[in-house]
């Protein structure tokens, strides 16, 4: 987007998701970090860490015993008014559920980055999305973020969002595990002095002070539980409006705005479009680069926002798909991904029905190639209104083409066809077309891999240099 | 620091008129706990030796202490009868409540 | 005693937790009050889910004239944490943080909390209303609850007499982490309970008392018999008055000779069913408790 920026000259570092997200998090001054370590978020605490060691950022940095505890001391912290952010990531994201309905019922605006990462058992350290995708009802904003930028910028966004008296709602920032967290990308640091005057100190009439004394946190029975509970919506509603004015601003200052809650990418007329979130939405925005290139009407619309939904913008770009797929991390067991329910559900309100499929792709850190995104693509194109309960297919696992694992019948009925067959999951990244490739070309934007470097090689291998810019 | 105290209350109707969240002024009242009692404690101020023992054993609160001596305060006093049993100078009798009107 | 004298001249005539809904006699509510008229206006309490948030907090009648907060079971040390990050980054001047947990949210969820922020050298004071159990859900049986205590989860009955496992001993837990200053104290012993809040209130760091706090509900006492009862649990040496600071024990109050275990026990129901047995139990544990004690103490 062309839009004049007043800032500063920004400073250009090479640096991690998650060493941009410790900037983004450093230049909004909060007075209080409190955080556990869980992989993959460390390296944004360590940095933090780093920060106050050598006197480069001025905080209360809280070494808590558990992310239980982050939460909780990052509430009574924010109690007093003060700024808060935290970070963490699967286990210790469900390890904090009770504080996260906590934190939205007591409308208290910490900013939170999640690693996204796939959920015991078994044990898996890598990028899905399940953790976040479990907690959508907690009452938190939701963000899905795609590039280390925008980590950075929507860090610093998400305080001005959560603050906003109109909102006064916690922001979890979502970055995929080890592909966008661990991976390096340059990026524009913007000047703290610019970064003051974008995002001011922290006001609320809504805390506990030595001058006026308040209850917080108090109980409310079936008398009036109702009417708090009906704000804290309302809140999160009005945040669709607030979030796009603090983007507006965020562009004007700083040449940099993200657009909105969803991102349409080719969606105008289009007849196969593939919904997706967070940094996967680069390969699939070539892989429709390619496919019109061929002819082929496709689009794709990233989400962003999940929380407030943007209901309205998704039945909007979807108005004209024949076919449409949600690629997502994660399936609620026994059904089908969470956010395929909620777009599925959308779109029972558009007078457009298209075809609805489910890709269920990327758990426990699986690979997604461009190859199961193409074959994504072929799948909306030859779909046709599916039955219920056969819309889900896990991508890469036999016969996901035809859903067939996935249909009630064929599992009740014992084993299916495919595993009778006797074919098996590979190791590794196992399935057919869902191996480690090597990128054609350059993967999105300037070359910098997002996470998939030649030779095949297990991408997660690939050590962290110490040499950064965080000068 | 000012006390909790009961003040006028009129209950929200609509969620814009509710606080801002579970937030509110500190000491807000809107009852008395009188009804509680089912005996209520009754003081013989010539017996009271100012030892302030009540003071300091009353749950609630409601034993205040007034110059040399102490008075209670019956809107917040459940009628336990601590005051009675722990005064060394039988100063506090508990009788039985007989008050219907008590709020 | 003109120490005590001067103490409870120096409280606070108002006051400061008033309006609540504990039960008739609530020893709980006592520990707070009492507390809350030391530590003065300028305090920021925190309180766990449990019986003092619940009869403290219930909109709109809310009971704590000064600042106060409802934290979650397992949060009020890492809340009262987070509050005393932001004072200080805040600037604030001239308070205290303060926390009031049963002996469930201490001793048992709210275990992992007190140890990360007694670790951390928190500044506050933490003060433990120990009624033995989960009174605020019921009457079920906590990690400190008494052996042979009848609890609704720890129940009497033809193949059951009432708790079977020894009560933690959290004063020595928290003072093993190398605390600031901690002690032990009762409702029903108000001056060395004030004069201990008091030493909590003038420690720069981390402070935690751990308060018997008798519950007539709970316990099978009249209401009127909160004090009596927790004179008796220190008369005959079931409930130790100590300190512990700068790395050393203190024992408060060592009587000379302790009145039987077994009239202390008569006088509450949770423990009518106790045969022999257990009675001679629960003495020999009070005796190797108070020479374990007095051996720390550096007493003979």
């Amino acid at each position: 987007m062309s839009v004049e920026a007043t800032a500063r000259q920004p400073q250009p570092l090479f640096v991690s998701g998650n060493e941009a997200v410790a900037w983004g998090a450093r230049l909004a001054r909060p007075h209080v970090i409190a955080a556990y370590p869980i992989t993959p978020q460390t390296v944004v605490i360590e940095r933090l860490a780093e920060w106050v060691a050598e006197r480069k950022l001025d905080t209360e940095f809280l070494h808590v015993e558990s992310e239980h505890s982050a939460l909780s001391a990052c509430m009574g912290a924010s109690a007093l008014g003060a700024r808060t952010f935290t970070a963490t990531s699967s286990q210790g994201l469900l390890y904090m559920a009770e504080c996260l309905q906590y934190a939205s019922g007591g409308r208290f605006p910490i900013v939170m980055m999640n690693a996204n990462r796939a959920l015991a058992l078994p044990w898996n350290i890598y990028g899905d999305q399940q953790d976040s995708l479990a907690v959508l009802s907690s009452g938190w904003i939701q963000i899905y973020i795609e590039d280390a930028q925008e980590a950075l910028d929507m860090t610093i966004q998400g305080f001005a969002i959560a603050e906003h008296a109109e909102v006064l709602t916690p922001v979890m920032l979502n970055l995929d595990g080890f592909v966008l967290t661990h991976t390096y990308e340059p990026v524009d640091v913007p000047a703290q002095v610019d970064v003051d005057a974008f995002l001011p100190p922290f006001r609320t009439p809504s805390k506990m002070s030595l001058e006026a004394p308040t209850s917080m946190g108090f109980t409310a029975g079936p008398a009036h539980y109702t009417e708090f509970k009906v704000q804290q919506h309302r809140a999160i509603l009005r945040a669709a409006r607030v979030a796009s004015e603090v983007d507006q601003e965020f562009g004007r200052r700083f040449g940099r705005s993200y657009g909105g809650a969803v991102v349409p990418y080719h969606c105008e007329g289009a007849d196969v479009v593939l919904v997706a979130l967070g940094s996967v939405a680069g390969i699939v925005r070539e892989t429709v680069d390619t496919l019109r290139a061929r002819g082929v009407a496709a689009g794709m619309l990233k989400l962003r926002f999940l929380r407030p939904f943007p209901e309205r913008e998704i039945v909007q770009a979807l108005s004209t798909a024949r076919s449409v797929g949600v690629l997502e991390k994660d399936v609620s067991f026994g059904h089908q991904g969470a956010v395929f329910s909620e777009v599925s559900s959308a779109l029972g309100g558009s007078p457009n029905r298209p075809a609805l499929l489910n890709f269920v792709a990327g758990l426990g850190g699986r690979d997604i190639s461009r190859n199961d995104v193409e074959q994504m693509f072929d799948q909306l194109q030859s779909a046709t209104v599916q039955p219920l309960n056969e819309r889900v297919r896990f991508v890469g696992v036999d016969a996901w083409k035809a859903g067939e694992l996935c249909s009630p019948r064929t599992i009740a009925g014992g084993v299916g066809e495919a595993e009778r067959g006797g074919a098996s999951v590979a190791s590794g990244f196992g399935g057919k077309g869902a191996g480690p490739e090597v990128p054609e070309g350059g993967s999105e934007g300037d070359g910098v891999a997002g996470g998939v470097p030649k030779g095949g090689a297990n991408p997660l291998s690939v050590p962290i240099s110490e040499e950064n810019g965080n000068g | 620091m000012a006390s909790p105290f009961v003040r006028p209350y009129v209950r929200p109707r609509s969620p814009e008129d509710y606080p801002t969240g579970p937030c509110f002024t500190a000491g807000h009242l809107v009852e008395t706990n009188a009804a509680w009692r089912s005996e209520r404690p009754v003081l013989s101020v010539d017996r009271c030796t100012g030892c302030l023992r009540c003071y300091l054993a009353c749950p609630d609160g409601a034993v205040l202490r007034a110059g040399a001596a102490v008075r209670i305060d019956y809107d917040f006093c459940k009628g336990c009868g601590i005051c009675a049993h722990e005064c060394n100078a039988q100063a506090i009798l508990m009788i039985p409540e007989e008050n219907k009107h008590v709020r | 005693m003109a120490e005590a004298a001067r103490l409870r001249l120096a409280l606070s005539d108002d006051e400061p937790f008033l309006g609540h809904k504990a039960c008739a006699g609530c020893g709980g509510s006592l520990a707070v009050r009492l507390a809350l008229k030391v530590l003065g206006e300028r305090t920021f309490v925190v309180l766990p889910a449990g019986c003092m948030s619940a009869v403290g907090f219930l909109y709109p009648q809310l009971a704590f004239g000064c600042n106060a907060i409802i934290s979650t079971f397992a949060g009020t040390a890492s809340m009262m944490s987070g509050i005393a990050a932001a004072a200080r980054a805040l600037k604030l001047r001239d308070y205290h943080v303060a926390g009031f947990a049963g002996d469930g949210g201490t001793a048992d969820i709210g275990l992992q909390a007190l140890s990360g922020a007694i670790d951390r050298h928190e500044n506050f004071i933490y003060i433990c209303y120990d009624n033995e159990a989960y009174m605020n859900t019921g009457v079920q049986k906590s990690g400190l609850t008494p052996f042979g205590a009848r609890t609704t989860t720890s129940p009497v009955g033809p193949h059951a007499a009432g708790a079977r496992s020894r009560k933690k001993d959290i004063f020595e837990i928290v003072a093993a982490h190398g605390i600031d200053y901690a002690a032990t104290a009762s409702v029903a012993h108000a001056h060395d309970y004030i004069r201990k809040v008091e030493r909590a209130r003038t420690t720069v760091g981390t402070s935690f008392l751990h308060v018997l706090a008798p519950c007539p509900t709970g316990w099978g006492i009249e209401t009127s018999e909160t004090l009596e009862v927790a004179r008796g649990a220190v008369d005959c040496g079931l409930w130790i008055l100590a300190e512990y600071e700068a790395s050393h024990y203190r024992i408060n109050k060592t009587p000379r000779r302790f009145k039987p275990v077994a009239d202390h026990l008569a006088t509450q129901k949770r423990f009518a069913h106790l045969g022999k047995a257990d009675v001679a139990a629960i003495e020999k544990e009070r005796d190797s408790r108070w020479a374990r004690l007095r051996r720390l103490a550096g007493e003979r």
